[in-house]
């Protein structure tokens, strides 16, 4: 006969939620564009091209204009024209130059991993004098594909470190009021109440005036995820707490502290074990409001700054209708948002359902 | 329930007094003040900025001010000044805060029209079809920013040649006394916000009201309904939804207040006339105390609506009880 531990129990229902493993698998795909965003990004995220400046997309294509068929995609040549009438500028494509699409191409050189190469998954000649923009370019001609997967660097990172963050906050405040109770919880238990007794997005926007203006954007982007953790770790706290007060009383840590264990010891290793799991869902679940926050933050202005980049500040530049008309590829870094943002949100139900330990036992 | 409601507001004083204090530290812990801007200004000498620091209270120590500004709201109910605008700022909040309610409230009226037919459609046609795509449309309500949504709206509503987009009215109407024409433009106008804004709500309200009712569906007396040969629109309607929305109604007294923060963004975007723009802008500027009273207005509507949730929810179901 064979058993299995919990652990594989839980792991084997998750793989059974189709929807989570969706999420899981989207999620894996996220963070392997960003943290390998040099090489696959064809361009420099910072390089700004006075020719081509709000480039729309550039169009891959497989077939020319006379009907032949290759087999290796190529882009066409652009130029910028103006509309003798209306004034406006339009890109018109130049059936006479020809860009075969390679993989492995040498362009702008970076490193990553403490490795420095210039190779990249994929573009043109640099010789040629061909550009490939995935997503076109903004207003000062930067590549946005590049840019979007740099920005996805710090959105996808800010609840990594954000989550990290309050979890401590959270489980150390949480835990010393559910364990110790009395005075201590009292104050804590204001604290948190306090802090949830504003709505986020203007206290959010409150705090990230704090951060002052001659900071680096390193230090803003620890700042930021400051803000973040400061105001999201009440939840964690209340979750601990619940569960520790539930625990307190149990018979295994009556066990252990007749056993003369330490206060540290009963909380670490025999109460902390038993919350992972809630830990584990919370996390996850705290993944979306992360992100949804940081680029709230940075969309108003407030938050990441230049050189440094995210998706809530790509979308800044698309704040005005006229852009929103003429260069509506700068809401692209949306739709990435949206994406990472569901895709934890799919994670994080389907985690609550595999660690939910009712499903298969039935019993407390 | 009256002495519980009369309990419940007595201890909402100690917390509005530490809200008003944490409001204060977070003014006061930002870099610079009201006075910074002018700093770089040349025609203004760094003695007149001094000036207009004394003048404006900015040079008294951080308890100072804070006991001046108490004591002017609990003496005199003077919230304080705005530096920007050279007025008392609990007048230029109530001058916004008309539009601002009314684009919640219509907010908050869409949400509940909409989310509350779908969540009992979607629990009735369990596993369909459309009850999939009616829970993937909820999920990407869910995922999707407000400001991203309103920016989407914005584009296609662009795309098809609409003028409405922006604002709240159209130029003509702007000021124009109330008619026919003037309600059909606002509505014009009005419904990128509301749909911007409510529809993270919606869709997680269609989720509740999905679950609450496969809950309520799964219950003996709804089995009893049906075996007493009740038309299955009795059952459901009457039976099952009516104890399905019992608990959605404390989620009814927090909307207010949550959304009343959450058309800042939007506003600022579409370029409401809301308070959204205008905390923006005072934050901005650093005008302390527009910032700290929007901000005790925001936490003061979060505890009203706290208060508002419990008291519908012990109105609507007999068996909660308050000793």
């Amino acid at each position: 006969m064979q058993t299995i531990s919990q652990t594989q129990l839980m792991f084997r229902r998750f793989r059974a939620h189709r929807l989570g493993m969706f999420g899981a698998v989207i999620l894996a795909f996220l963070y392997f564009l960003v943290i390998f965003a040099p090489f696959i990004a064809p361009a420099d995220y910072l390089q700004q091209r006075r020719d081509y400046v709000n480039h729309p997309p550039t169009r891959i294509r497989w077939i020319d204009n006379e009907g032949n068929f290759s087999l290796r995609p190529f882009v066409y040549g652009t130029a910028r024209r103006r509309d003798p009438i209306t004034l406006e500028v339009f890109w018109e494509e130049d059936y006479t130059k020809k860009y075969p699409i390679y993989f492995f191409v040498r362009g702008s050189s970076y490193k990553i991993f403490g490795i420095e190469s210039d190779i990249h998954l994929f573009g043109v000649d640099r010789d040629s004098g061909g550009q490939l923009f995935l997503f076109g370019t903004d207003r000062f001609g930067r590549d946005l594909f590049a840019r979007t997967l740099y920005g996805g660097r710090v959105s996808m990172s800010v609840g990594i470190f954000g989550i990290a963050l309050s979890m401590v906050i959270g489980v150390a405040m949480g835990g010393i009021s559910g364990y110790y109770g009395g005075m201590i919880d009292n104050i804590i238990q204001r604290l948190i109440e306090l802090l949830r007794s504003f709505p986020r997005i203007p206290l959010w926007l409150a705090f990230s005036m704090i951060l002052p203006a001659n900071w680096s954007s390193v230090k803003v982007y620890f700042g930021v995820v400051t803000i973040l953790s400061l105001l999201d770790w009440t939840g964690i706290a209340r979750v601990v707490r619940g569960q520790v007060l539930n625990l307190r009383s149990k018979e295994f840590v009556e066990a252990a502290r007749a056993l003369g264990a330490s206060d540290r010891k009963i909380i670490f290793r025999h109460i902390l074990p038993n919350i992972t799991s809630y830990l584990i869902v919370t996390a996850t679940l705290s993944f979306p409001g992360m992100i949804m926050g940081e680029s709230t933050i940075s969309f108003l202005g407030l938050g990441i700054k230049e050189p440094m980049t995210s998706w809530g500040l790509l979308l800044k530049d698309a704040q005005s209708m006229d852009v929103l008309l003429m260069q509506p590829w700068l809401m692209i870094p949306g739709i990435f948002i949206v994406v990472a943002v569901l895709a934890f949100n799919f994670m994080g139900d389907a985690l609550r359902d595999a660690f939910d330990p009712f499903a298969v036992t039935g019993s407390k | 329930m009256l002495t519980y409601v009369l309990r419940r507001v007595v201890t909402m004083i100690p917390m509005m007094i530490l809200i008003s204090i944490l409001c204060f530290a977070v003014i006061k812990l930002q870099p610079g003040d009201f006075t910074t801007q002018y700093l770089t200004d040349p025609r203004i000498t760094p003695e007149q900025v001094a000036q207009i620091r004394a003048r404006l209270g900015l040079d008294q120590p951080a308890y100072m001010q804070y006991l001046t500004w108490m004591k002017g709201i609990l003496t005199r109910g003077d919230f304080g000044y705005s530096f920007a605008y050279k007025r008392p700022v609990d007048e230029l909040i109530w001058e916004r805060l008309g539009w601002t309610v009314a684009v919640a409230g219509a907010t908050i009226v869409f949400t509940w029209v909409v989310a509350i037919p779908i969540g009992i459609f979607s629990a009735t046609h369990k596993y369909s079809i459309m009850d999939y795509i009616l829970t993937f449309i909820g999920f990407i309500g869910v995922s999707i920013p407000s400001f991203f949504l309103a920016l989407v709206l914005m584009y296609f509503a662009l795309r098809m040649g609409s003028t409405a987009v922006g604002g709240l009215f159209s130029q003509q109407y702007i000021g124009a006394p109330w008619s026919w024409g003037k309600v059909v433009d606002l509505l014009r106008h009005l419904w990128i916000p509301v749909v911007a804004i409510g529809l993270s709500g919606t869709a997680g309200l269609i989720r509740l009201m999905r679950a609450n009712l496969l809950d309520v569906l799964g219950a003996q007396y709804v089995t009893t309904a049906r075996a007493k040969g009740l038309h299955e629109r009795i059952v459901i309607y009457k039976h099952a939804v009516r104890n399905a929305i019992n608990p959605l109604i404390s989620i009814f007294g927090m909307q207010l207040p949550e959304l009343i923060s959450g058309t800042i963004i939007s506003s600022i975007v579409l370029n409401l006339p809301t308070m959204g723009p205008f905390f923006y802008d005072a934050l901005i500027n650093s005008d302390q105390y527009l910032v700290m009273t929007f901000l005790m207005f925001s936490a003061l509507l979060m505890l009203i609506g706290n208060l508002l949730a419990d008291i519908l929810l012990a109105w609507s179901d007999p068996r909660i009880r308050y000793q």
